[in-house]
C-alpha cells in the first residue's frame, strides 16, 4: 500500500527535477545568455581593472589631502594656479610631439632601408632593430643613465676625444629634456619601423613598376605612391604612439626624477611625485585625470581611423 | 613608331637561366605575341624590354637606340600589367594623367589627351571614380587608357586579360585588336600563356619554353609548320595527337607502323624519312586532320579506332578513340553518327601528317 503511494511521488519528483534541469539547460542554451557568459571574463577584467579604478580616481581627486572630506573641484583649481603644473603641461607636450615626430621619421627611414635589403638579410636587421622595444624600458633606461653619467661614462669621453666640451647631460634643463626625448625615440622607433615595414610590404610591387614606367623617380614614387598608400597606417601609428608617449613614466623616473627643478616632469611622474612621494594622493589623482580628456580625443581619432581603414 | 631588337638576350636568376640567347626582331607597328607555359621566360623578356629587370647579357634596342642602360621612364614605352597596377588612391583621371604629370606636360594638354583616350575606350563617365569602384573590365580599360595617353613608341602588355572572366576576355581581345589596327598603329609586345589569344592577336607569335625561343612565325605558320614537338603540342586546341610509330619499308614504300595502325608515308616525304628506316619516330596529326573514312580513301591512310567518348560541340564532334594502346582525338563533322564502344574508320589527311625525331623532338619536314 505504502509502496504504491510512494511510487507516484518519486516519479513526480524525478519529473520535477528533470524539468528544472532542462529549464536551466535551456536557459544556458539560449543565445543571449550564452553570449553573456562568454563575455563575462572580459567584463570582469574591464570593470575591475579599468572602470572601477577610473571612477575611483575621479572620486579620489575630489577629496582633501587627508582624504576626509569631499572638496569637489578644489584640487583642480589649486593645480591651475601652480606654475609647476603649467611647466609640466608644456614639457609634456614638447616631449610628446618632438619624440613622436622623430620616432615616426626615423621609423619610416629605417623601414624604407630595411625594405630595400634582400629578403634574406631582412629578418636579421628587423630582429636587431626591434631590440630596444623588446627590452624592459626601466632596465634599458638604467643603461642610458649610465651612458649619460657625466664624469666616468662613454658619452662624455667620446665628446672630449672629439674635441668638444663635456656636458652635464641630466643636470642641465635643455640637455636633460634632450636626453629623455632621445631615450624615448630610441625606445619607440622600432614600433614605428615594424608598423611601416608591414605597410610597405602590403603595397603591390607592380605599382612601383608602373610608376617607374610612368616616369616617377625614387623621390616621386615615395611622394605619390608610398606615402599616400601608407597614409592610414602613419596616422594611426602616430596617434597611438602619442597616447603611449604622453603617458610615459619610466624614462623620466629613472633618468631625472623630474629634475632639474621639475623641468623634465611629465604628467605621470608629476602625479607620482605629488601623490606618492609628497603624500597628497587626491592632488596626484587630479594631475593624472587632466591627461584624460587629451588622451580621449586622440583615442577617438584612432578608433575612427581604424574603422575607416577597415571599411 | 619603332622596331624593337633583342640580341643574344640572357637573364640569369642565381644560377638558372630564365631567358637564354633570345634573338628577336620586332618590326615597327607589329603586334608581336610572346606565348608559352608559365616559367618559360616570356614575362622576364618583356620586363627586360621595359627596363624593370636587369639584363644579364645581350642587347635591347628600341628604335635606333640601345636602351640597356636607360631607366624605364626614358625608354618611351608604356606597359599594362596583369593586375592592372592602378594607383588605388587616385581617381581614374589622375591614374591616366600620372605619367603625363611626371613628364611635366601642360595641364590643358593632359586634359585633352586623357579625355580623348577615355572616349576612345568608353570610360569617359568613370573619370572621377576610384579604381575600387570599378569592375574588372573597367579597370582593364583604365589600365589601357593610362598606357595610350602617353603615345609611346612601344606598348608592352603582360597578360592583360588573364584576370577577366572568359566572356569579357574574348570581348576585350577583339577590342585590343581593333584598337591596334585602327587607332594606335604602334609596336606592341604582348605576353600571354593563352595560345588562343596569341593566335588571334598576333601578327607574329614567339613560342617560348624554358627560356628558349622555340619558334617565331605568323600564327598559321606555327599551326601548319611547327618546328618541333613542343610547338606542335602547344598551338592548337584540342592538342595535336602524337603516335609512337616505327618506320618500315614494304614493297618500295615507307610506312609508319603502330599497333592497329599502318600509314603510308607520303611520297614527297620519303627522302627525308629514309634514314629513319627501322627506327622509332613520333607521328603527329591534329584532331581536325583526321576524318571519317569514306569509300574513296586509299586503304593505306585508313585505320579502325574504338570510340571511347563522344563530345558533341554543335559545330563539330570530338571523338576520343583508342587505337592499339594509344589514344587519339578526332574532330569530325557533326553529321557523323557514332556512339561509345563502337568502332569507326578514320582517315589521315596525308599532307597534314607531321613527323618528329624522337631524340631531338625536331620536326622532319
Amino acid at each position: 500500500m505504502t509502496a504504491l503511494r510512494q511510487e507516484p511521488l518519486a516519479e513526480e519528483w524525478a519529473r520535477q527535477r528533470a524539468r528544472r534541469r532542462s529549464s536551466v539547460l535551456a536557459r544556458l542554451r539560449s543565445k543571449p545568455v550564452a553570449a553573456f557568459l562568454m563575455c563575462l571574463p572580459l567584463l570582469v577584467l574591464i570593470v575591475g581593472l579599468i572602470i572601477y579604478p577610473f571612477f575611483y580616481s575621479i572620486y579620489l581627486a575630489m577629496l582633501n589631502k587627508r582624504e576626509t572630506q569631499v572638496v569637489w573641484l578644489d584640487n583642480f583649481r589649486f593645480l591651475f594656479t601652480m606654475d609647476t603644473f603649467w611647466l609640466v603641461v608644456r614639457t609634456s607636450f614638447l616631449f610628446t610631439f618632438t619624440a613622436v615626430f622623430f620616432k615616426a621619421l626615423l621609423g619610416f627611414i629605417l623601414a624604407l632601408v630595411i625594405n630595400t635589403l634582400p629578403t634574406r638579410g631582412q629578418r636579421v636587421w628587423r630582429g636587431v632593430s626591434l631590440v630596444p622595444w623588446v627590452m624592459p624600458l626601466a632596465l634599458s633606461t638604467l643603461g642610458w643613465w649610465w651612458i649619460f653619467e657625466p664624469t666616468h661614462s662613454a658619452l662624455n669621453w667620446i665628446l672630449v676625444e672629439l674635441g668638444f666640451a663635456p656636458k652635464s647631460w641630466l643636470a642641465d634643463p635643455f640637455w636633460a629634456r634632450f636626453s629623455i626625448i632621445l631615450v624615448n625615440v630610441w625606445y619607440g622607433t622600432p614600433f614605428f619601423m615594424i608598423m611601416y615595414l608591414a605597410g610597405l610590404k602590403s603595397i603591390p610591387l607592380e605599382l612601383f613598376d608602373s610608376a617607374s614606367i610612368d616616369g616617377a623617380g625614387p623621390f616621386q614614387q615615395l611622394r605619390f605612391i608610398t606615402l599616400p598608400m601608407l597614409k592610414n597606417i602613419i596616422a594611426i601609428t602616430m596617434l597611438f604612439s602619442t597616447i603611449v608617449t604622453f603617458a610615459n613614466f619610466d624614462i623620466v623616473r629613472v633618468l631625472t626624477r623630474g629634475g632639474p627643478r621639475n623641468e623634465t616632469h611629465l604628467f605621470g611622474t608629476f602625479s607620482f611625485r605629488l601623490g606618492i612621494e609628497s603624500g597628497d594622493v587626491p592632488l596626484g589623482a587630479a594631475v593624472a585625470l587632466v591627461m584624460f580628456p587629451i588622451l580621449a580625443v586622440s583615442a577617438f581619432f584612432i578608433l575612427r581611423g581604424v574603422r575607416r581603414s577597415v571599411v | 613608331m619603332a622596331q624593337v631588337v633583342l640580341k643574344d638576350l640572357n637573364k640569369k636568376f642565381d644560377e638558372v637561366y630564365a631567358v637564354k640567347d633570345v634573338n628577336l626582331h620586332i618590326r615597327d607597328k607589329e603586334f608581336m605575341v610572346l606565348v608559352g607555359p608559365s616559367g618559360c621566360g616570356k614575362s622576364t623578356t618583356l620586363r627586360m624590354v621595359a627596363g624593370l629587370e636587369e639584363i644579364t647579357s645581350g642587347e635591347v634596342h628600341i628604335g635606333e637606340r640601345l636602351v640597356n642602360d636607360l631607366p624605364p621612364k626614358d625608354r618611351d614605352i608604356a606597359m599594362v600589367f596583369q593586375n592592372y597596377a592602378l594607383y588605388p588612391h587616385m581617381t581614374v583621371y589622375d591614374n591616366m594623367a600620372f605619367g603625363l604629370k611626371m613628364r611635366k606636360f601642360p595641364k590643358s594638354e593632359i586634359e585633352t589627351r586623357v579625355k580623348d583616350a577615355a572616349t576612345l575606350l568608353g570610360i569617359q563617365d568613370l573619370l572621377k571614380r576610384k579604381p575600387r569602384q570599378l569592375s574588372g573590365g573597367q579597370r582593364q580599360r583604365v589600365a589601357v587608357g593610362r598606357a595610350i595617353v602617353r603615345h609611346p613608341q612601344v606598348f608592352l602588355f603582360d597578360e592583360p586579360l588573364s584576370n577577366l572572366d572568359a566572356k569579357l576576355r574574348v570581348q576585350m581581345r577583339v577590342e585590343l585588336k581593333r584598337l591596334h589596327h585602327d587607332r594606335l598603329e604602334t609596336t606592341v609586345i604582348y605576353v600571354t600563356h593563352d595560345q588562343v589569344e596569341a593566335m588571334t592577336l598576333g601578327d607574329r607569335v614567339v613560342v617560348m619554353k624554358d627560356g628558349l625561343v622555340q619558334q617565331v612565325g605568323e600564327p598559321l605558320e606555327l599551326y601548319s609548320k611547327p618546328r618541333n614537338k613542343f610547338v606542335a603540342g602547344f598551338i592548337g586546341s584540342p592538342a595535336m595527337n602524337f603516335i609512337d610509330t616505327t618506320i618500315v619499308e614494304a614493297g618500295g614504300a615507307l610506312y609508319a607502323e603502330a599497333l592497329g595502325l599502318r600509314v603510308r608515308v607520303p611520297p614527297d616525304r620519303v627522302s627525308r624519312l629514309g634514314p629513319y628506316k627501322g627506327r622509332a619516330m613520333t607521328l603527329g596529326i591534329r584532331p581536325e586532320d583526321l576524318r571519317e573514312a569514306g569509300g574513296g580513301d586509299p586503304q593505306d591512310l585508313v585505320f579502325e579506332a574504338l570510340v571511347e567518348v563522344v563530345e558533341p560541340l554543335g559545330s563539330e564532334i570530338l571523338l576520343d578513340t583508342r587505337v592499339g594502346n594509344q589514344t587519339l582525338v578526332a574532330r569530325v563533322d557533326p553529321t557523323v553518327r557514332t556512339r561509345h564502344h563502337q568502332k569507326i574508320r578514320l582517315a589521315f589527311v596525308p599532307d597534314r601528317i607531321h613527323f618528329f625525331d624522337n631524340t631531338t623532338d625536331e620536326a622532319i619536314a
